[in-house]
């Protein structure tokens, strides 16, 4: 089989659909070539295998997601159940089923529009098809609300992919994270379908109503609650950790993001720099708000009271801020590259999200928005890391003193210091 | 083309595309994003800009041996200025309703950069006729972008054209509104405008090689 495949890819090679073609056969196999020019590095790190851990990593928060999703559903129509039981009420076969068939679709027109855009690139610029959807196709799904509509998304998926990616040329050249640019995109492009209290539920917008009333199902998330100034919500510390909350579909459940971090710093595929530097500026920001409010320098009526208020830690509970620090805002391509700039980016990333948040008025959260802008400004930093660094070491240079070694005379001094 | 010379011909036909102040230039880009959310005020825009740039080159062309170059600048603001007060004024007079969505920008066209490019540039240097083909096509390569971007802008954000609904009541959900499909918020915005007139030279430039610039 492996054979024959080599053999038709020789067969083909220079064709206008061979691109095509290897893009499935790379997928399957491991191309029998080596590098043309340049070093020969052996490595089992390339590209694909770099994508692959990395959706390793997103599988947990996506079989979470399709669960919550039916639970959240199940339970607006029921009420949530007094003793909550893991089994009983949360890994039940019914609520994989409706997750399944509302988050499914999701992740299909994801990859299928994302990547058939890909191939089609790949045609036309006669280049091999690159990995680089197979993350980003798999982290759309996760940060969307469960019901946003199939051909929305679609759209979105284009415009994230030509506009964010390929016109920048491709895997590897982008500026911004193609993922958060297909969010942004809906963000501003729909805002009816992406904010608010109907659209975290299933059924929630198409009017499904609670068992035994009239009313219409409804479902806020946290900081929608926090956002009007309500803390009546039932969500303990527990549901936020564990993620029983409504949200995007991959975003609620911050132990098994967690988790997917903690895999990804230990296979060595994403930063734990940025993570760290993310987590203590959104812990900053979130004392500041904390100090604000302690210090009566705004008053309870204020619309940003609610926010503000929320306990400084918790904000990384709720929202996509875990999500985004973890897998977002540690993307190679769009993040810092130098180390020190890995930590001015990681921290403004989570300093900004927690700031957009809070003032943001029409939709309680900041975090793509934040990472999008640190995307932009990322470059910058690292210029002015490589910057310090030269102007560093040339000062060294002008300090440091140059012993002669014994034997050689004057000349050689001299040849040292030129 | 009896009417014109070739090369006259090519003072109006060049700016309409090849030479296009919009997306080769990349002059004029702040009121191509502004005003450019409705079809309407595309139009008239441009209108206004053909007007002010017809005029005012022919003004300046007659006037260009009698100006000493070192105040031409402020003479040409003063031309600028009052053609455009004249535009603003027939505005505010037949179309009060349309004046008012343009609002500041029409103002705005005394600094809009293809007219003193154009000032500068040709009129200064060309007799009158020469210098009104050249007004004449460079407001209109200005205006066509503006009404495709316009075009593309109502169309997909608001799903009217010239304010008529041209895919349904997005409120009763009729037309094209009945199987779901929803106006886009993204293309009201001005950001919209930068990546449709982006588009517009990604395809232009992938169509004309010649126009890719060496990096």
């Amino acid at each position: 089989m492996k054979e024959k495949l080599h053999q038709i890819k020789l067969k083909y090679r220079g064709k206008k659909m061979a691109p095509a073609f290897n893009a499935i056969h790379t997928f399957l196999y491991s191309p029998n070539e080596t590098t043309h020019s340049g070093s020969h590095v052996r490595s089992a790190d390339d590209l694909k295998r770099t994508m692959n851990t990395v959706i390793m990593a997103l599988v947990p928060c996506l079989l979470f997601g399709i669960f919550n999703a039916g639970y959240q559903h199940y339970s607006a129509i029921n009420g949530f159940p007094a003793e909550f039981s893991l089994f009983e009420h949360f890994l039940t076969w019914e609520n994989f089923w409706l997750g399944a068939i509302t988050v499914l679709p999701i992740v299909i027109v994801s990859y299928g529009v994302g990547l058939a855009i890909e191939f089609i690139f790949a045609v036309i610029k006669g280049h091999e098809v690159e990995e680089g959807y197979l993350v980003t196709g798999m982290l759309v799904p996760l940060i969307v609300p469960v019901d946003t509509p199939l051909w929305m998304l679609a759209v979105a998926v284009a415009f994230g992919v030509v506009i964010g990616k390929e016109v920048f040329g491709g895997t590897g050249m982008n500026i911004l994270n193609p993922a958060l640019t297909i969010r942004a995109f809906l963000f501003f492009a729909y805002p009816t379908w992406m904010s608010g209290d109907k659209v975290w539920v299933h059924g929630a917008k198409e009017g499904v109503t609670q068992a035994g009333s009239a009313d219409a199902i409804s479902g806020e998330t946290v900081l929608g609650y926090l956002a009007q100034g309500s803390t009546e919500f039932s969500y303990s510390l527990s549901d936020m950790f564990y993620g029983f909350i409504p949200g995007s579909v991959g975003e609620t459940s911050t132990v098994l993001i967690l988790l997917g971090g903690l895999f990804l710093v230990f296979s060595k595929i994403a930063s734990w720099r940025i993570m760290l530097s993310a987590v203590i500026g959104s812990l900053a920001m979130g004392l500041i708000f904390n100090g604000i409010v302690a210090a009566e320098w705004i008053p309870e009526y204020s619309k940003f009271y609610g926010l503000m208020n929320f306990e400084y830690w918790q904000h990384l509970l709720v929202g996509g801020l875990a999500f985004g620090i973890v897998f977002m805002a540690t993307d190679p391509v769009t993040g810092s590259q130098t180390n020190r700039g890995k930590w001015i980016y990681g921290f403004l990333i989570g300093f900004m999200s927690v700031m957009i948040r809070v003032f943001n008025p029409g939709y309680p959260e900041g975090v793509f928005l934040a990472i999008l802008l640190m995307n932009v400004f990322a470059p910058t930093i690292d210029h002015y890391v490589v910057r310090g660094n030269i102007k560093r070491r040339m000062k060294r240079l002008k300090t440091a003193t140059i012993h002669p070694k014994v034997t050689d005379g004057v000349e050689a001094l001299k040849t040292e210091t030129v | 083309m009896a009417l014109l010379s070739k090369k006259d011909a090519n003072l109006i036909l060049d700016p309409l595309a090849d030479n296009n102040p919009i997306t080769i230039q990349v002059l004029g880009i702040c009121s191509a994003l502004a005003i450019t959310a409705e079809l309407k005020a595309s139009l008239v825009m441009a209108i206004s800009v053909i007007f002010v740039l017809g005029v005012g080159n022919v003004v300046i062309s007659l006037m260009r041996n009698v100006i000493p170059s070192k105040i031409r600048i402020i003479v040409q603001l003063i031309v600028v200025a009052t053609l455009v007060i004249i535009v603003d004024q027939v505005l505010k007079a037949f179309a009060y309703e349309l004046s008012k969505t343009l609002s500041v920008f029409v103002g705005l066209i005394i600094t809009n950069c293809i007219i003193m490019g154009r000032f500068e540039a040709f009129a200064l240097g060309n007799g009158p006729w020469k210098s009104f083909l050249d007004g004449i096509g460079n407001a209109l390569g200005y205006g066509v972008i503006l009404i495709i971007v316009g075009f593309f802008r109502e169309l997909f954000g608001s799903g009217t054209l010239f304010g008529i609904p041209v895919l349904g009541d997005p409120i009763a959900k009729t037309g094209l509104y009945a199987t779901g499909y929803e106006n886009n918020g993204f293309m009201i915005i001005p950001p919209a405008a930068l990546i449709v007139v982006g588009i517009i030279i990604w395809v232009q430039r992938s169509r004309n090689k010649a126009l890719i610039e060496e990096a």
